[in-house]
């Protein structure tokens, strides 16, 4: 159903005159405690384009630094009769902590290692309008598991829906009982990408690596990054995906990540700011009735 | 002086460490017992004391809590030597031994003898104290054991944080030893659990949380057990966890080493489901275990692996439990849920009531070379009188602790204290509350 909405708005966003007036009035504020760049414009287009006001706060420019609490954050804008909130937070759990203590909408914009929902449902998306199903498709997350709130959230939702998930990469890259979560589990790319329909790839964090989880960048490229040589593995129309922002040579050759018949890699973004509209007008619809 | 006299008329006493368990009486006498036995006073009490008709109810040694954390010095918005003091008196708890981990740490004499001294002051619950076992609690030099052993330190330990480096425990032991006195180790190898927030596992992958391993329990133990063997030093391991632990302890006693460990009851009595969608309160370190894990603590309960039960008290304030559960401060409260909590094993059939309140009396008394925790004529009048089978559910909003960090808030239990008593004088009375 909020597929079926979001595909609707995805022809909306590809006329020129974009604008609805849906949420005329409302207010929509896009909280990141975590900076972002894709994501909430994503979401500022998203509610412009129904019409609501949208105002963006980061942790730089917000009273965080001040010693407020995340709390008192939150008790503070819902005290503005916010009607959607939009968080990011680097720690898994915040966004569900602070939607306990206010009562307008909150959407999760990523919470630390934990879900990026939103994401999830536009990979779906990407895949439904490619593929025409989710029903039975063999999918494979390839990478860093271990730090990903897309990962999470995308095993969650394609086990919804009827797909099967495998997770390829180094055990120091994958949680814990990962093998609890009705995945099946590859350290090696050809293996585990043999007859897979999408090739999942995510952001490789070199942040937090300093040579703890892989020796290298050289060697995670040379065992775990997408070449056509590996991916020649998968199925002939196997479609290529990855949630940005790309480090190309490290988990992705660059060609590989431009090349429009196999990668879907912008078709996820256009498809970000439909699912997200779809989000917002689900979400505000279901308030309309108990509006203070 | 006139004779301070209460009797105690129509009890069930038990006491653990005789293995007395049957229908009697006792004189408190000037602080001490003066007399006790099985159908003592049957004819009703003596002339001139005070008679306290216990109904038929469990009259047993009050309860000895050898792991409690009083936060005074330093944070006593959290917790002060008197509002732990009045939770121990509801909880049943005549005797709590607190660990060194105040603002400042208790690494000096001065400081022990400043606790002592407001313990006295308060009158509650008798208050003991471990002393750091190094120096500001910063694992490297060692802290002046005989001279803290003589004003009045129980053992030595770095309170929540592990005597990591194997050199400095080494030395730690062998020093002790010259005194006899016990090394309490947190066991947990700091490496492995870095930015650990909860028990690894599909739990703390499914809530994106890092993991707080059980191999990092069990290696610690193993090697501080080969530390032990080599120093003869006396060793004992706090708030055990986790299922190897309790075998890798189960197997040095088998091999006759006078090593000693206990658990708190959040590890028989809940798993790290109770973490369920990043609730705080069950943030505690070690972690709430697997169910396995949970099991084999309740195994080394019954079979005497683990030789004591404390509440491991730990109480913190909302501004530290209120936030994303990474950011969240550890810890548990306990002293007002220690005794429904371990009369649980009594209930569940795990153990006899004797050898359920064995756990919490005469043993930790016992391992700390302590004077409370039984019921003998001539022992301090330590008593706690317990009505074992009352149901009823524990209420945050009821705590005497200033803090209120407990899991367990609106869980069904049964038994609780109904008269405690330090030296002779009632502290808590069921009911009677000011």
């Amino acid at each position: 159903m909020l597929l079926d909405l979001a595909d609707s708005y995805v022809e909306q966003n590809r006329k020129l005159n974009k604008a609805l007036s849906l949420l005329q009035g409302r207010t929509v504020i896009n909280l990141f405690f975590e900076s972002s760049t894709r994501t909430r414009t994503s979401f500022e287009l998203a509610g412009k384009r129904l019409g609501a006001d949208v105002i963006n706060m980061s942790v730089s420019t917000s009273s965080i630094k001040k010693g407020e609490t995340l709390i008192d954050t939150a008790m503070t804008l819902n005290a503005m009769h916010t009607d959607v909130l939009v968080v990011r937070h680097s720690d898994s759990g915040a966004v569900k902590l602070l939607s306990e203590k206010v009562n307008c909408a909150v959407m999760n914009a990523g919470d630390g290692s934990h879900e990026h929902p939103t994401q999830a449902l536009l990979d779906a998306l990407t895949i439904r309008r490619r593929k025409g199903r989710l029903q039975g498709l063999t999918v494979a997350i390839c990478g860093d598991v271990l730090h990903s709130r897309v990962a999470r959230s995308n095993i969650l939702l394609l086990h919804t829906m009827g797909a099967r998930v495998r997770v390829i990469g180094p055990p120091t890259l994958l949680p814990s009982a990962i093998d609890r979560f009705g995945v099946e589990v590859f350290h090696d790319m050809r293996r585990g990408l043999a007859d897979c329909d999408i090739v999942m790839m995510l952001r490789l964090q070199t942040e937090r690596m300093q040579g703890r989880f892989v020796p290298s960048v050289r060697e995670y490229f040379h065992f775990f990054g997408l070449d056509r040589e590996k991916l020649a593995a998968a199925r002939d129309d196997a479609l290529v995906m990855h949630p940005g922002p790309m480090n190309r040579g490290v988990e992705i050759d660059s060609e590989l990540a431009d090349d429009l018949d196999r990668s879907a890699i912008r078709e996820q973004v256009e498809m970000g700011v439909a699912v997200r509209m779809a989000c917002i007008d689900l979400l505000t619809r279901e308030l309309v009735g108990n509006a203070p | 002086m006139s004779k301070y006299r209460t009797a105690y008329v129509n009890a069930r006493l038990i006491d653990p460490a005789s293995g007395l368990d049957a229908p009697g009486g006792l004189l408190a006498e000037d602080g001490a017992i003066a007399d006790i036995g099985a159908g003592l006073f049957a004819e009703g009490g003596p002339e001139g004391a005070e008679t306290v008709d216990c109904g038929g109810m469990v009259l047993a040694p009050g309860l000895v809590d050898m792991r409690v954390q009083l936060r005074d010095p330093g944070h006593e918005h959290m917790e002060d030597i008197g509002s732990a003091g009045l939770a121990a008196a509801a909880g049943g708890v005549t005797t709590m031994v607190c660990l060194p981990n105040t603002d400042p740490v208790i690494d000096n004499v001065a400081l022990l003898e400043f606790v002592a001294r407001r313990a006295r002051e308060v009158k509650l619950a008798k208050v003991h104290c471990y002393a750091a076992a190094t120096r500001g609690m910063q694992g490297t030099q060692l802290t002046e054991y005989g001279l803290l052993g003589e004003a009045g330190a129980v053992a030595f330990t770095d309170a929540e944080t592990a005597i990591a480096d194997a050199k400095t425990m080494q030395r730690a032991l062998s020093y002790a030893s010259t005194f006899g006195h016990i090394i309490m180790q947190h066991p947990e190898e700091p490496a492995l659990c870095d930015g650990g927030a909860m028990n690894s596992g599909e739990i703390a992958s499914r809530l994106g949380l890092s993991g707080l391993p059980p191999v990092a329990e069990v290696m610690m133990i193993e090697r501080d057990l080969r530390l032990v063997e080599a120093t003869g030093g006396r060793w004992h391991a706090a708030h055990v966890s986790t299922a190897a632990s309790v075998e890798a302890i189960r197997q040095a006693k088998k091999r006759g080493m006078a090593v000693t460990c206990d658990t708190a009851p959040h590890y028989f009595a809940l798993n790290e489901v109770a973490v369920g969608d990043y609730r705080t309160f069950a943030k505690v370190r070690p972690p709430l275990r697997g169910e396995d894990d949970r099991q084999a603590i309740v195994e080394g309960l019954r079979d005497g692996t683990i030789d004591a039960i404390a509440s491991d008290h730990s109480p913190y304030d909302q501004d530290s439990k209120r936030l994303p559960f990474a950011q969240a401060a550890f810890g548990i409260i306990g002293l007002e849920t220690l005794l429904p909590l371990t009369l649980e094993l009594y209930h569940n059939k795990h153990l006899s009531l004797s050898e359920a309140l064995a756990l919490i009396t005469c043993r930790p008394a016992d391992l700390l070379g302590l004077k409370g925790g039984r019921l003998a004529k001539g022992a301090q009048a330590d008593l706690v009188l317990i009505e074992p089978d009352r149901p009823w559910k524990i209420d945050e909003v009821a705590f005497r602790s200033k803090s209120k960090n407990s899991p367990f808030d609106g869980r069904p239990v049964q038994g609780h204290a109904l008269r405690t008593v330090v030296d002779g004088r009632a502290i808590f009375i069921h009911g009677r509350e000011g």
